[in-house]
């Protein structure tokens, strides 16, 4: 990418430091790349991408000049295939699967498919048409990349849906949790415009269980989806975690994506809780908000960090440090209750855990202070605990239970996909996994929809 | 979604591409394989007598890394005993009634031998026939192919026979190793051909194996010209159509055959007068699965300008294909160099400088920064420097002020003799 400068912070305007990282292809560089794609057979990286695009033959349509075709190939596939274009850990999925890993470079699938679907959008085309009515209802519970992945596909399917969605917009983590300069929210509003497009119904601002009650859902329609993903981040169990300046960086995340940002953090210094990709997109919005000094605290070490390879370079390029085997002790505040400080401990790493990470273990007498304006907390995310119980669904610690293969719960007229079926052990909670197991729910109760159907 | 169904002389097909008489329809098994996958129609791998073949058959063209930038063979023609190919037609034409499937033929020039293999094929079921006078190779050395098809005489007269008793329309496929493609395709219809296609393959010698010597490909040290055909003929091929789309004397329609890999290269055949297109190359360097991007893009297309049905643009572009006698010789264009989008690399410059008209400076701009302008008035619009330029954008070839009325060279002179006689008259 021949014209792309490194973005420096700037604090003259700040809103300049959240424009999307990344340029999307040139229409000569996209040429070139897909003419480079071998156009494999059987390719590998279709089935290393978890909602199957063939992208052999996507990539064959850009370079024939069929961008209609590219588009609709990808976005058949993948209902949140422009958002995961940009949000994909695509060298751990489709490019690294590519087999030109083992003779050249691999070809970037994933610029590519940003080609194509940034095309679509710019284009204004309408990639697909509602089926023909079928008469039977679905309500989906959640308006993320899971439940928006089921609607587009129901509603295609002939059914009628509607989405209860809490927030003002629908679109979950693409709206609201992926930070701006990764993905800006005019991609995710374009996702959730081709799914309102084909008649959903999609119901903003409207909690289940607050604004309407779980019961009368279960009631009003043939088919119930809970896709409601996960809630706010947990308590860190530590003093002076109501102190003013401790953020939750779920929220601290959604603040930075709607519009006005916050001039309170330039000049200051901030810590993150926590070594996800949320505490890196916690540490990075922090960097870009201003703030002088941004450091993560994590009690384990580098190995277990479980952020993606591509963030964790892209937090140190922006000037995050890290601070392995420690952990919050105590937040401080002054006596107008805000934070001037954290008191850490040192960690070392002991037996391993039923996971297979090594236990973090506390050094006595390792405790230390470091001054801080801002604590970002991103250890995690609790569930929806309320509402699984509102439905009256079994589950374990939150995580919905579900058969495997048909996605339904304990109630055969509730399914659930997405975050809120993830638990340890049942995969990776990537936006493209919850497109595709939108996608698998809605085919389950289409094969049984037309299993009753064929029997009456 | 566009209408791309097709009727080629009488020969129906859901869409217009078909798979070329070549290795890629040699059996039932592929050609059922390719209809799957979505082709419109086969023309069956040339039956006659069935032939022995050589090992080490095909070469190709890499160019600058590209692969199959161009492709030869020198396999032949069937060689699988004909009873055989009819039963696999047979059975692949019940399984795919709606498609199209073609018979290629290819026998000694004389009347009873394309009597009796006419007669045979029809009794399978086939939809049409198509006559080989093109394979350039092995064939043409025992009289068959493109030995028939370089004399009109015998391209027309076996037609005929072919004809004579043929109740499926009769396709003649030509030979592009001809001085001028027209004679034979009118000698085709002069002998009652139902359709022409083209090109077959041309003469070609592929390399030669800098440390061994030995020609490309070789069979056991000794080599023989081949067919070439891929993406780099196809500008061959298309002037070949053209050429016979607007001759007044050829009036069937053409299957367009060369180099075609992809829907634009169908689009711009039928455009200028092909009904419809064969492919080989591009399906046998990416397999059947190519046609889905080919009925996808082709149909986009159609419903991107609103057109309704793929045969509405059939010949859309001939009668803008003429003679270079009737190009406006007052017509001017002239290279913008756009030195935002422009990169520097000085290609065009010395392109120009060197080779075409010394009309690109090189200057410097007042912060020292080098760029480069054209002197519009020293262009010719000759397109070179944009030839050359290796930057979507970075010059554009624009139209100039027209300074004077449209003329073209056959106008010019015929005022010219106009006034040469007004003259004459006068001195009289």
């Amino acid at each position: 990418m021949a014209n792309e400068k490194i973005q420096r912070i700037t604090l003259a305007n700040l809103e300049m430091n959240f424009q999307e990282v990344e340029q999307g292809l040139t229409n000569q560089e996209a040429v070139e790349e897909s003419n480079r794609c071998l156009y494999c057979y059987d390719a590998p990286c279709i089935k290393a991408c978890p909602t199957g695009i063939d992208i052999p033959t996507f990539i064959k349509k850009i370079a024939s000049g069929n961008l209609l075709g590219s588009a609709k190939t990808i976005m058949s596939s993948n209902p949140v295939g422009a958002s995961c274009s940009r949000v994909c850990p695509t060298d751990e999925l489709c490019e690294g699967a590519c087999v030109l890993n083992h003779s050249t470079k691999p070809i970037m699938i994933g610029n590519l498919q940003r080609y194509a679907t940034d095309w679509a959008m710019k284009t204004g085309q309408t990639l697909f048409q509602p089926g023909q009515a079928n008469g039977r209802s679905a309500a989906i519970i959640g308006g993320g990349p899971a439940g928006l992945s089921a609607s587009r596909e129901l509603a295609r399917l002939g059914y009628e849906v509607t989405i209860f969605e809490g927030s003002e917009k629908a679109g979950g983590l693409n709206t609201y949790g992926i930070v701006s300069f990764r993905l800006p929210q005019k991609i995710s509003y374009w996702e959730v415009e081709q799914v309102e497009k084909l008649n959903v119904n999609i119901r903003t601002n409207t909690m289940v269980g607050r604004d309407i009650s779980a019961e009368e859902i279960t009631e009003n329609f043939d088919y119930v989806i809970l896709a409601v993903g996960m809630a706010h981040v947990p308590n860190l169990g530590v003093e002076g975690e109501n102190l003013a300046g401790v953020y939750d960086a779920i929220e601290f995340v959604k603040a930075t994506k709607s519009g006005q940002l916050s001039e309170e953090f330039v000049g200051k210094r901030v810590v993150v809780i926590g070594a996800g990709n949320t505490a890196i997109d916690g540490a990075t919005c922090s960097v870009r908000l201003g703030a002088e000094n941004v450091k993560i605290l994590y009690r384990r070490t580098e190995e277990e960090m479980t952020a993606y390879d591509f963030e964790y370079e892209f937090a140190k390029q922006d000037g995050v440090e890290f601070r392995w085997l420690t952990a919050p002790k105590r937040i401080i505040g002054d006596d107008s209750g805000r934070v001037t400080g954290i008191e850490c401990i040192k960690m070392k790493l002991g037996e391993p855990e039923k996971d297979g990470r090594r236990r973090p273990v506390a050094i006595e007498e390792s405790e230390y202070i470091l001054p801080v304006d801002a604590v970002v907390k991103a250890i995690g995310q609790t569930r929806h605990l309320k509402l699984i119980e509102e439905f009256g669904l079994t589950h374990d610690r939150g995580v919905v239970k579900v058969d495997p293969e048909t996605f339904q719960t304990s109630n055969p007229k509730v399914f659930a996909c997405g975050d809120v079926v993830f638990g340890k052990g049942n995969g990776d909670a990537m936006v493209v996994t919850a497109a595709q197991q939108g996608k698998d729910v809605a085919h389950a109760i289409h094969k049984r929809y037309s299993v009753v159907r064929t029997a009456n | 979604m566009a209408d791309l169904r097709i009727n080629l002389a009488g020969i129906q097909s859901p869409n217009p591409f078909w798979l070329a008489s070549a290795p890629p329809t040699n059996s039932g098994y592929q050609v059922q394989r390719a209809f799957e996958a979505g082709w419109g129609g086969a023309v069956w791998k040339t039956l006659g007598d069935p032939i022995l073949n050589v090992s080490s058959r095909f070469a190709a063209v890499s160019f600058n890394g590209q692969r199959v930038a161009g492709f030869n063979n020198i396999e032949l023609i069937t060689d699988r005993p004909l009873d055989v190919n009819l039963k696999e037609i047979y059975e692949t034409k019940k399984r795919f009634p709606n498609h199209a499937i073609i018979a290629s033929l290819m026998v000694e020039p004389k009347q009873e031998k394309w009597h009796e293999i006419v007669k045979r094929v029809e009794d399978v079921g086939v939809d049409g026939l198509e006559l080989n006078f093109g394979c350039p190779h092995g064939m043409a050395e025992r009289g068959m192919g493109a030995a028939s098809g370089q004399v009109p005489a015998l391209v027309e007269r076996q037609t005929y026979w072919a004809k004579e008793v043929a109740n499926t329309p009769v396709i003649v496929k030509l030979t592009p190793n001809i001085t001028d493609i027209t004679a034979t395709a009118e000698a085709a219809c002069n002998g009652g051909a139902d359709a022409i296609s083209m090109i077959n393959t041309i003469n070609s010698l592929m390399g030669v194996d800098l440390d061994s010597w030995n020609t490309i490909p070789h069979v056991a040290g000794k080599g023989a010209h081949g067919g070439y055909c891929g993406p780099a003929v196809k500008p061959i091929a298309l002037n070949m159509v053209a050429e016979c789309a607007r001759h007044p004397h050829i009036n069937v329609p053409i299957s367009g055959i060369g180099g075609i890999s992809n829907w634009k290269d169908a689009v711009e055949f039928m455009l200028m007068g092909a009904t419809g297109v064969q492919i080989c190359t591009a399906a046998m360097h990416h397999g059947f699965r190519i046609v889905e991007d080919m009925i996808d893009g082709l149909s986009n297309y159609l419903d991107s300008k609103g057109i309704a049905s793929v045969s509405d643009i059939i010949g859309k572009s001939v009668p803008k294909y003429s003679d270079w006698g009737n190009l406006d010789l007052n017509y001017n264009i002239v290279a913008k160099i756009n030195t935002d989008v422009c990169i520097n690399c000085n290609k065009c410059h010395i392109a120009c400088e060197d080779t075409s008209h010394q009309c690109i400076d090189r200057l410097t701009d007042a912060n020292g920064m080098s760029f480069l302008k054209v002197r519009e008035e020293d262009c010719v619009g000759c397109n070179l420097c944009s030839i050359v330029c290796p930057v979507d954008g970075a010059i554009d070839m624009v139209e100039a002020v027209r300074e004077m009325p449209p003329m073209t060279w056959n106008e010019r002179q015929a005022a010219l003799s106009g006034a040469a006689i007004l003259k004459a008259d006068v001195t009289k």
